[in-house]
């Protein structure tokens, strides 16, 4: 790549320079701008989809669907005791009931939640590590104290979410891929024109004896020029967008959207990315052009 | 003296014409001077395009420097071709360049420095008489102007073949004599010379110039002079 561009300043006048005066270096940026974005976003889902996998997978929640508040507050009691005792638990708290309450009353209202209403013990349990043992040992104690208790994994709740963050993943690197595709096809189309344009000095210096190399050079040059000007303009662009979007995401509190963060390694590919488009777009300018020169003697 | 040049039954056809060159036999000798000279429409510009590399024949063999070029792969015609200095009947300037660097050409293609190619395009734009037109582009020069700097560009890398289509078409008496004293002197110093012209005073300015015609594609060789060339003929 750097070849690309260290050539004489004799040399690269041999076609003439009109930087940024096409439209290439600017489809490139709009090209490198989607990409980064869809890519920083499939790398921050991938990041959330992680977090919640391992946060899941590892908790558990008690419902000891009991009529009768005393026993129900004593079996709870109980189960939390065993519970805390065992050393596969990392930590387990009771629900208040209070809180409960709060999550009925959008749909009974505040006159139907009394003390007459017969609301389930909960108690989230948060293991140190996510394991079938480890929720059978869980399930064993709970079932001795309180057999009509039910012990749920939460990751099975969240499972549709796990899935459409998958999907999205996807979808993102799918976006990815066809945006360098797009790149490439438009890289193909700017050298084929720069070909025609130039057609007649091209045929003068193959005349004086110019190498199909040579020629290339020329123009996988003038393309890196162009890619390396558009990619970091869509980069710089795609920067001031993230920052605006985590901002606005931050600001929701949301325990999700706020695991959506990218790491040091996905910045660090982030701003490889255009350096890649510049790789790209020059193989694909040199390919073109070799081929196109092949077609004359 | 060596053979330089030979062809050897070639024709050329453009698509699915009629033959533009038919059964074109000859040998250019090295350090000979030959004019090329027919009616318009007579293969001029296409038997010249064969010498300079810019065609292949539909038939026959053409070898340079001893090598087939006919069979040879195309990407090693570069360095042939470098050998070859040529000047276009249209000129084929770069029209974005200036003089100068229109004339440095030939050199920076071969791999010159900056540095090395100064002092011969000067020395070169001088010779022409161009020095004070070294920054002006081709569009600014007039049609003369235009045809110096090709020649000059031509001459620049001291080739061994020399090829020139109606150099003298657009210059005035003194300046088309001063350029065949040009391709005399580079005769002299060993490179071969092949000039297509429609002006026949020029064939008398050059004493030992070999004349070929062409005549509706056929080269005239009543002779088999250009086929077997005295000088070759001597030496066997």
């Amino acid at each position: 790549m750097a070849n690309a561009l260290l050539i004489s300043a004799a040399d690269r006048r041999l076609l003439p320079e009109g930087r940024m005066a096409g439209p290439m270096p600017w489809v490139i940026a709009i090209m490198m701008f989607l990409t980064i974005l869809a890519a920083a976003a499939a790398m921050a889902l991938a990041g959330s989809a992680h977090t919640l996998g391992e946060d899941m997978q590892a908790r558990l929640t008690v419902q000891l669907p009991e009529p009768n508040a005393g026993l129900r507050d004593a079996q709870a009691s109980q189960i939390l005791i065993g519970l805390r005792r065992l050393s596969v638990v990392k930590s387990a708290e009771a629900v208040p009931q209070a809180q409960l309450a709060a999550l009925l009353e959008p749909w009974l209202g505040r006159e139907g939640i009394d003390e007459s209403l017969p609301l389930p013990a909960l108690i989230d349990v948060e293991l140190k590590r996510a394991g079938d043992a480890d929720i059978a040992v869980v399930s064993e104690l709970v079932a001795m104290i309180a057999p009509a208790a039910r012990v749920d994994q939460q990751a099975q709740w969240l499972q549709p979410l796990a899935n459409l963050l998958k999907s999205l993943i996807w979808l993102a690197i799918a976006l990815v891929a066809l945006m360098t595709i797009a790149t490439s096809a438009a890289v193909v189309l700017a050298a084929r024109a720069a070909l025609n344009t130039h057609r007649a000095t091209i045929d003068v210096l193959h005349l004086l004896g110019s190498s199909d190399n040579q020629i290339a050079g020329l123009f996988q040059r003038r393309i890196a020029l162009d890619a390396l000007f558009g990619g970091f303009a869509g980069l710089l662009i795609a920067l001031v967008v993230m920052l605006l979007i985590g901002d606005r995401m931050r600001a929701l509190g949301s325990e999700l959207l706020g695991s959506a963060s990218l790491g040091w390694g996905d910045w660090l590919l982030l701003f490889l990315l255009p350096l890649i488009g510049v790789a790209l777009s020059t193989v694909s300018a040199r390919i073109t052009v070799l081929r196109a020169l092949r077609q004359i003697l | 003296m060596a053979t330089i040049v030979q062809f050897e039954n070639v024709g050329l056809r453009y698509g699915t014409g009629a033959e533009t060159l038919s059964d074109v036999s000859f040998s250019l000798v090295k350090g000979g001077f030959y004019f090329l000279t027919g009616a318009s429409g007579a293969g001029k510009t296409s038997l010249l395009k064969l010498l300079y590399l810019a065609q292949r024949p539909s038939r026959g063999l053409i070898r340079l420097f001893n090598e087939d070029m006919v069979t040879i792969p195309r990407e090693k015609l570069p360095l042939f071709r470098r050998r070859i200095g040529v000047v276009f009947q249209d000129f084929r300037l770069v029209p974005h360049l200036s003089a100068f660097d229109n004339i440095a050409l030939p050199l920076r293609v071969a791999g010159g420095d900056d540095c090395d190619i100064e002092k011969p395009v000067s020395e070169m734009l001088a010779w022409v008489g161009l020095s004070n037109r070294a920054s002006a582009r081709p569009a600014t020069l007039s049609g003369g102007e235009q045809q110096r700097v090709a020649i000059a560009r031509a001459v620049i890398a001291r080739p061994d073949i020399l090829v020139a289509d109606e150099p003298t078409g657009n210059v005035d008496p003194e300046m088309a004599a001063r350029l065949l004293y040009l391709f005399d002197g580079l005769n002299k110093l060993g490179t071969t010379v092949v000039v297509a012209t429609h002006d026949l005073h020029l064939l008398s300015r050059i004493g030992n110039a070999t004349m070929m015609r062409l005549d509706a594609g056929r080269l005239l060789d009543p002779t088999g002079a250009l086929r077997h060339p005295p000088q070759i003929r001597e030496r066997q």
